[in-house]
């Protein structure tokens, strides 16, 4: 099953520490390794963004920023056995932030992404 | 919203760790079974421990640091005690203490490289290997595995600590394979990988889904050890050729459960994130003509065309050539009869299926793949004949289903 985790945060005054930058591509690495990251990526400030809206049947595109308090920071797709197992990842990708990047808060949201155990007589979790 | 509870915490940290604790502990005190069961002590210290103390600031680390106090502890009431201790003390840290340092960089490849080598050592049956290669390095419980195979609880548990005690008695080291027998060891290991991958493939739509996540546990453990023996191009092969089958994953049964043939599937609904990561394994692996290196580049051939009649036969027909000079075998003939169908003609395929009439007697695809050809040469009897034959044979209801239907339609 697969699980989507998006980063979500204010953004910051400063750039990330080098050594967080460094501890997240190790991360990476060792998710990779245990087979369970399919892929991930940073993304840019919604400056950089544009907002397609659909409204009382006329479409409207608007450019970046957006008013939101928190921005989309990254994304992760995990392949894993369990809803835990992807909690388990997020939860080490946040420990690092704690650990070196002072003050840093945030959420990581874990999203199931539809698969076919969804369906017919798969267990809910 | 409800915070997780410290129990889910620890089964969050254990299923992404286990398998690193395992192979660490195996490789210190020198047996599989005996790693198994310090870890699990530590998993249940960590159950106690953490719901009172709260969940430490590093939990992976504090698994790890616990795991290697008991491993010491074990080895220190051993005889064995100075002479193992010695090897310990060069191969783990000095520092017990949890920290994140060690969170990050404890260097656990070439445990969990070892780990599976023992666990798909050729002294155990395949089925032995499958079961404790799926315990120890995939974390999944014996009625996880019992589910996804059909059996019973006991025949795994059975299955799995027989296995074990057979890996102690042959005196079966924890270690990487010396050089002469590297290759057929990493076979081995790449042989249950892709047994268990079959297993699951194999699973029916409806069927539980512990068995199609089969599937999932051989494309990471396959990954794992494509990161960690990197050098060998046949393990890029074998999880390309995953990659790639596991991409047809939704498109290969219909809403009924019958299968979808391959020249049938609505490609829209292939995986395309599968598809990509199958072309960058099949990359890592070019210039090699191994098995499974092979397999995956036929795979390659039909995930490259978007439409069944864009297919490259020709290039799939001489892949399959190549393949049936490196690992013979009629099924391989079979495949490549119908790859020259397309290529060249039915009658053509027909001459090379007509030749393993007697190797495959038994083999209901045989009889389908001539139904098929004799449909497509004009002969409508003798196909129909074919498939109800092909229909008898098999034992997957699905496929009778699919089998009758082709002959219903030839009537």
């Amino acid at each position: 099953m697969r699980y989507l985790v998006l980063l979500k945060a204010a953004q910051p005054a400063t750039p990330p520490p080098p050594e967080l930058m460094d501890a997240i591509m190790k991360l990476g690495g060792e998710a990779t390794a245990a087979g369970a990251l399919l892929d991930t990526a940073g993304l840019l400030p919604s400056a950089a963004g544009a907002r397609v809206s659909l409204q009382a049947g006329s479409l409207s595109v608007t450019d970046g920023p957006f008013t939101e308090a928190k921005e989309m920071i990254s994304y992760a797709l995990y392949q894993v056995g369990s809803k835990e197992e992807a909690v388990g990842w997020a939860s080490k990708f946040l420990a690092l932030h704690r650990d070196l990047w002072e003050g840093w808060e945030g959420d990581a949201d874990v999203l199931k992404v539809m698969g076919p155990e969804d369906f017919g007589n798969a267990p809910t979790e | 919203m409800t915070a997780a509870d410290p129990r889910r915490v620890v089964e969050a940290v254990w299923r992404t760790e286990s398998a690193r604790i395992i192979a660490a502990l195996a490789r210190m005190v020198g047996d599989v079974g005996l790693a198994e069961e310090l870890a699990q002590d530590v998993l249940v210290i960590a159950l106690e421990q953490w719901p009172e103390d709260g969940v430490p600031q590093h939990p992976a680390s504090w698994l790890m640091a616990t795991a290697k106090h008991r491993a010491v502890d074990t080895l220190r009431r051993q005889s064995r005690y100075r002479q193992k201790l010695e090897e310990v003390g060069r191969a783990t840290p000095d520092s017990h203490e949890p920290d994140l340092a060690a969170d990050i960089d404890d260097y656990v490849g070439d445990d969990l490289l070892r780990l599976i080598f023992a666990t798909c050592h050729p002294v155990l049956s395949t089925e032995a290997r499958a079961a404790l290669t799926l315990r120890l390095l995939g974390g999944l419980s014996t009625e996880e595995i019992a589910r996804a195979y059909l059996t019973s609880e006991s025949t795994v548990g059975q299955r799995i600590t027989r296995a074990k005690r057979t890996l102690a008695e042959k005196k079966v080291p924890i270690e990487l394979p010396p050089p002469a027998e590297a290759a057929a060891r990493l076979a081995s290991v790449l042989e249950v990988i892709y047994l268990i991958f079959n297993e699951g493939y194999a699973a029916t739509a409806g069927a539980d889904w512990a068995r199609p996540a089969l599937c999932d546990e051989a494309l990471r453990l396959g990954r794992m050890v494509a990161s960690l023996a990197s050098q060998e191009p046949e393990v890029h092969g074998l999880v390309a050729l995953m990659e790639f089958q596991a991409s047809r994953m939704r498109a290969r049964t219909a809403p009924d459960g019958s299968p979808v043939l391959l020249q049938d599937q609505d490609r829209r609904l292939w995986d395309r994130l599968l598809i990509r990561r199958g072309f960058e394994a099949l990359a890592r692996a070019e210039g090699t003509w191994g098995p499974y290196v092979l397999q995956a580049s036929i795979a390659a051939c039909h995930a490259r065309a978007s439409r069944a009649e864009e297919t490259d036969w020709e290039r799939v027909a001489a892949l399959y050539q190549v393949l049936a000079h490196v690992s013979p075998s009629p099924v391989v003939e079979l495949n490549r009869a119908v790859a020259v169908s397309y290529a060249e003609s039915p009658q053509r395929a027909l001459e090379i299926v007509d030749g393993l009439a007697d190797s495959l007697a038994a083999y209901p695809l045989l009889a389908a793949v001539r139904g098929d050809l004799l449909a497509r040469l004009g002969r409508p009897a003798e196909a129909r004949a074919e498939f109800e034959r092909a229909a008898q044979m098999t034992k997957n209801e699905g496929e009778r289903a699919l089998f009758r239907g082709r002959a219903a339609a030839l009537a």
